[in-house]
C-alpha cells in the first residue's frame, strides 16, 4: 500500500487489525507528504482500498479523499472549554493554580485533555497546582491529533489570565513570566523534574528584540504569550550503510514533514566528517526496518537523528577496524576524523589516512558491507519553550484584525538546519493566527458541517500575514548528541493567547471565545 | 453532454431554446467548469460563447459609454486604462473576484449570471446604471443590470436568453464611483457585505447618486434612501450618518457561515460611508485632473 501518512507502521497495524491480516502480509510505503500536522497519524479510508483490491483479485485500487471529505471526515482537534484560577502576589509571583478543562472529541475517548493540562502551567514554577480534566463524549465527529494536541487551548486559558492579572496589577506581562519561569532542576507542573531547559534564555531574547520598542498607534495593541511542548522519543529503528564510492545512505522510518531528512543528513555528515551532499536520507517502507512510531510529538529529528548518529558510530568503528587490518595495527590505534581513518598517533605507525571512499571501494574484499543500525525508544527528550509577541490593529468600525508584526522566539536546543527550524516557527505561528482569528467548523441546525471547503474554512492567505520574525534560541539538549530538542509543535502553542492579549490591548475588550472574529469584536465593543 | 460553439449569439440562443435538459453557457468557466468538475452541475448542453466575434472586446462608444463583451476577463478590464479611469468602481469590484489566475478567465457577465447575492462584480454595475444586451428567441433587448438578479442562483433571463454584452453609460463630468467589500481576510474570500457608490457633483455638492449593496439580501439592492441621504449634500458628517443609517435600514441579511445578520447590517453602514467618501474623492479628482484619475482596481 502506498499512502500519504506520518506513520507507515501505524497504517500497517491498523489496517491489519481492521482486515484481520498478519502484519507481515502488508507492506506500507509512505508517499512524499505535503504536511502532517497530526492528522496523518491514523487511518481513514485506507483499509477500504485494501478490501476493494482484495475483492478485485489483487488489482490496484486508488482512493482519494476530496478536500471536502477531508474536512468532514478526518477530524478536527477537540473542542475545549476551560476554567482557570491563579493566585498571584502583587509583585507577580504565582502562588497557586487550578485548571478545570473539558475537551470533546466525538463519541470515543481520546480528546487531549491530559496533554492540555500538562502543558498549560509548564512554563511556571507554582508551588500548588490542581489539574482536573474531563474527556467529554458526544455525538460529534471524532477528533484527531492536531499539532501539539491540547497545548494551544490550555495556553489560551492560562496565558490570557496571566495577561489579565498582570495588567490589573500594573505589571509588565513579560516581567511576570520572567519572575515565574521554570529552569533546570525545578519540578514541572505535571510531575517530572526539568533537565536543562531554555525558557529564561527565550524570555531574555524577547526582551532584547527591537519589535518590543516599536511604538504603537491608535487601535493597535501588543500581546505576549508563552507556550510549551514536551517533545517525544518513541519507538525508533534506523539503518545506514556505506556505499562502494564512500557515499552514505540512511534509512529512517519517520516521514519527513518539515526538514527531518536534511537535518538527519547534516548530523550523519558531521559525524562522518564528509560533505552533506554525500549523504542521502530515505524514508523507507515497513518491510525495510523495525517498527517506527509516526513522525509525531516533534520527534523525527530528535529520535531518528539520535539513532542515525549511533548507527553511524558503529560504521565508523567498523571502518577503523578495516583500516587497522590493512595497516596491521590494533583497531584501538585508529581514529576517525574528516571522513577518513587515521593512525591515532606517532606510536601507531606512519600511514596515509584511509578515506571513506577508499574503504567503501575495497569493503567487498576486506570483510563485506559496512553499515550501522540502531533501534531504541530513546530517552533524553528535551522540552521546548517559546514566547510570541504580536502587534495587531483592530478596525473599530468593522472589528477586523490586522496582524502588523509577529515575533517567534523559541528554544530549538541546537538548530541543525536553521532555515527549516525558522520554517517550523513561522508555520506554527501562521497556523495559530488562523485558529485565533478566523478558522472554525460551522455546523448547521441539521448537524452538518457548513464550510467543508477552503473558501469558507478561512485559513490565512499569504497576504493576511506579515513576515513572521524569528529568533532561534539555542540551549542544547544534553540528551541528544547534537543538542536537538524538536521544534515542530511548540510554535502553535502561544499564538491563541498572544493574539487575544493583543486584541485586548488594542480594544480594551477581553474575548474569551475563539475564533476572535470581526463580529465578536464589534459585539464586544458596542456591548 | 453536448458541446456547442456557435458563431453568433442568435445561434447560441437557438441551441439553448431548443434544449430540454440542463443548459449552461460557457464564457470564462470559473463557475461552470468548477461545478462541472465537482459534479454539482452536469449540463446536457454546454454552449461555448468564446468563438463569437467581438465577445472578448472592450469598446468605447461614440457617446463615451463602454461596451464589454460577454467573455471579457477581469484582468482585461483592469488593463484598459480608459475604462479604469471612467469606472474605477466597476473595475475594482470585478478585480476582487478570485485569484490572479481566476482573473484571467472570470467575466462580468458570468459573475452576474451566476446569481450570487455576494457577487463582487455586480453592485458596481448596478450603481453605474449599466445595462445588458440580451439575445433570445424573441430577438435582442436591453435590460437594466439591476433587473437581472432574481435570487440566489437565479436570474430574470428567460429560457434561451443569453447576455451578449454589458454597457456602461458615458462617465460625464465630475462623476466618481467606488466599490468595497468586507471580508475577514485580505483576499480569496466571498463578500460578507459589498457596497458600490456612484455619484456626480456640481461643484462640491452631490447632484446624483446611486448606492448598491451586495450580500445583504437575496439580490443586490439599489437603495434609493441611501442616494437621497447624500444628494444635495457635500458629504458632510450628517450626510454620512444618514447614509449609514439608510444602508442599515435597507439591509435584510441572513445569518450564515460567513457572517451574522447583525454584523452584516452594521458593516453595511460602515462600508456605505467609506465607499461614498472614495467615490466623492474620485469625483472631485476627476474634475481636477480631467479624467485622469487612477482607479485602485487590480
Amino acid at each position: 500500500m502506498w499512502v500519504c501518512t506520518q506513520g507507515q507502521w501505524y497504517i500497517r497495524q491498523m489496517c491489519a487489525g481492521v482486515l484481520g491480516l498478519e502484519a507481515s502480509q502488508l507492506r506500507v510505503t509512505p508517499s512524499e507528504i505535503g504536511g502532517g500536522f497530526g492528522g496523518k497519524t491514523t487511518i481513514f479510508m485506507e483499509p477500504l482500498a485494501l478490501a476493494l483490491s482484495r475483492k478485485a483479485g489483487g488489482r490496484p485500487v486508488k482512493l482519494v479523499m476530496s478536500r471536502s471529505e477531508v474536512l468532514r471526515a478526518t477530524g478536527p482537534t477537540a473542542s475545549a472549554s476551560m476554567d482557570v484560577t491563579l493566585g498571584m502576589k502583587s509583585d507577580g509571583t504565582l502562588t497557586a493554580a487550578r485548571a478545570e478543562f473539558r475537551m470533546q472529541g466525538g463519541a470515543f475517548p481520546g480528546a487531549p485533555v491530559d496533554m492540555a493540562l500538562f502543558c498549560c502551567f509548564a512554563p511556571y514554577h507554582i508551588p500548588a497546582i490542581h489539574h482536573l480534566g474531563y474527556d467529554v463524549l458526544a455525538n460529534r465527529p471524532k477528533c484527531a491529533a492536531y499539532r501539539a494536541p491540547g497545548s494551544p487551548m490550555g495556553a489560551f486559558a492560562v496565558e490570557s489570565l496571566i495577561d489579565e492579572m498582570a495588567r490589573e496589577l500594573g505589571l509588565d506581562p513579560l516581567a511576570v513570566r520572567r519572575t515565574n519561569a521554570v529552569r533546570e532542576g525545578m519540578k514541572a507542573s505535571y510531575g517530572p523534574t526539568f533537565a536543562r531547559i531554555g525558557l529564561e534564555e527565550v524570555l531574555d531574547a524577547v526582551s532584547a528584540h527591537p519589535n518590543l520598542q516599536v511604538p504603537l498607534g491608535p487601535n493597535q495593541g501588543r500581546g505576549i504569550a508563552t507556550g510549551y511542548w514536551f517533545n517525544h522519543g518513541g519507538e525508533t529503528s534506523v539503518s545506514m550503510a556505506i556505499g562502494e564510492d564512500g557515499t552514505v545512505q540512511v534509512s529512517v522510518g519517520t516521514p519527513d514533514i518539515g526538514g527531518s531528512r536534511a537535518s538527519i543528513g547534516l548530523m550523519v555528515a558531521e559525524t562522518l566528517g564528509i560533505p552533506y551532499e554525500d549523504v542521502r536520507v530515505n524514508v523507507v517502507e515497513t518491510g525495510a526496518l523495525g517498527v517506527n512510531e509516526p513522525t509525531h510529538g516533534s520527534r523525527a529529528t530528535f529520535a531518528s537523528g539520535k539513532a542515525a548518529v549511533v548507527a553511524t558510530g558503529q560504521a565508523i568503528r567498523e571502518m577503523c577496524r578495516r583500516a587497522a587490518a590493512a595497516w596491521d595495527i590494533d583497531p584501538e590505534a585508529v581514529t576517525w576524523r574528516d571522513g577518513a581513518a587515521h593512525p591515532a598517533g606517532e606510536n601507531a605507525g606512519r600511514f596515509e589516512p584511509m578515506t571513506i571512499a577508499e574503504i567503501g571501494a575495497s569493503m567487498g574484499k576486506t570483510g563485506g558491507p559496512i553499515s550501522g543500525h540502531h533501534e531504541a525508544t530513546p530517552d533524553g527528550v528535551g522540552a521546548s519553550f517559546g514566547t510570541h509577541v504580536v502587534d495587531v490593529e483592530v478596525d473599530p468600525e468593522t472589528g477586523r484584525t490586522t496582524v502588523l508584526r509577529y515575533l517567534v522566539v523559541q528554544d530549538a536546543g541546537r538548530a541543525i538546519h536553521p532555515s527549516y527550524v525558522e520554517g517550523q516557527y513561522q508555520g506554527g505561528a501562521a497556523q495559530g493566527i488562523g485558529w485565533a482569528l478566523n478558522e472554525e467548523y460551522v455546523y448547521g441546525e441539521d448537524g452538518r458541517l457548513q464550510n467543508p471547503i477552503f473558501l469558507d474554512y478561512r485559513v490565512p492567505v499569504a497576504s493576511d500575514l506579515p513576515m513572521i520574525d524569528t529568533v532561534i534560541v539555542e540551549v542544547p539538549n544534553p540528551g541528544h548528541p547534537y543538542g536537538v530538542r524538536g521544534v515542530g509543535e511548540t510554535g502553535i502553542t502561544p499564538p491563541l493567547p498572544a493574539i487575544a492579549n493583543a486584541i485586548h490591548a488594542a480594544t480594551g475588550k477581553r474575548i474569551r471565545h475563539l475564533p476572535i472574529t470581526p463580529a465578536k469584536i464589534i459585539k464586544a465593543i458596542s456591548g | 453532454m453536448r458541446y456547442h460553439s456557435p458563431l453568433t449569439f442568435e445561434a447560441a440562443s437557438r441551441v439553448a431554446a431548443g434544449a430540454s435538459g440542463v443548459t449552461r453557457f460557457l464564457a470564462g468557466g470559473t463557475d461552470v467548469l468548477v461545478q462541472l468538475r465537482a459534479g454539482s452541475v452536469t449540463p446536457d448542453d454546454l454552449i461555448d460563447l468564446k468563438r463569437i466575434p467581438g465577445v472578448g472586446s472592450i469598446t468605447r462608444e461614440g457617446d463615451g459609454g463602454w461596451t464589454i463583451g460577454a467573455a471579457v476577463s477581469g484582468a482585461a478590464l483592469g488593463a484598459t486604462p480608459g475604462l479604469v479611469s471612467d469606472w474605477p468602481g466597476v473595475v475594482e469590484g470585478m478585480g476582487l473576484v478570485g485569484s490572479t489566475q481566476v482573473q484571467g478567465r472570470a467575466t462580468l457577465a458570468g459573475n452576474l449570471c451566476n446569481g450570487s447575492p455576494a457577487a463582487d462584480g455586480v453592485p458596481g454595475l448596478v450603481a453605474a446604471g449599466a445595462t445588458a444586451t440580451v439575445v433570445g428567441p424573441e430577438g435582442r433587448r436591453r435590460m437594466a443590470i439591476a433587473d437581472i438578479p432574481a435570487g440566489p442562483g437565479r436570474t430574470a433571463l428567460q429560457p434561451g436568453e443569453v447576455i451578449a454584452a454589458i454597457h456602461l453609460p458615458a462617465r460625464g463630468a465630475q462623476g466618481g464611483d467606488a466599490y468595497e467589500r468586507f471580508i475577514p481576510r485580505t483576499e480569496m474570500d466571498i463578500a460578507v457585505v459589498g457596497c458600490a457608490v456612484n455619484l456626480r457633483l456640481d461643484g462640491d455638492t452631490i447632484v446624483e447618486a446611486r448606492v448598491a449593496l451586495g450580500a445583504v439580501a437575496p439580490t443586490v439592492l439599489l437603495v434609493e434612501a441611501c442616494a437621497q441621504a447624500i444628494v444635495g449634500t457635500r458629504l458632510d458628517e450628517a450626510a454620512l450618518d444618514a447614509l449609514a443609517g439608510a444602508a442599515r435600514a435597507a439591509a435584510k441579511p441572513i445569518s450564515d457561515k460567513r457572517g451574522t445578520a447583525e454584523f452584516r447590517t452594521h458593516v453595511a453602514g460602515v462600508l456605505a460611508r467609506r465607499v461614498a467618501v472614495t467615490a466623492y474623492t474620485r469625483a472631485k479628482g476627476s474634475r481636477a485632473q480631467g479624467h485622469r484619475a487612477k482607479g485602485a482596481a487590480q
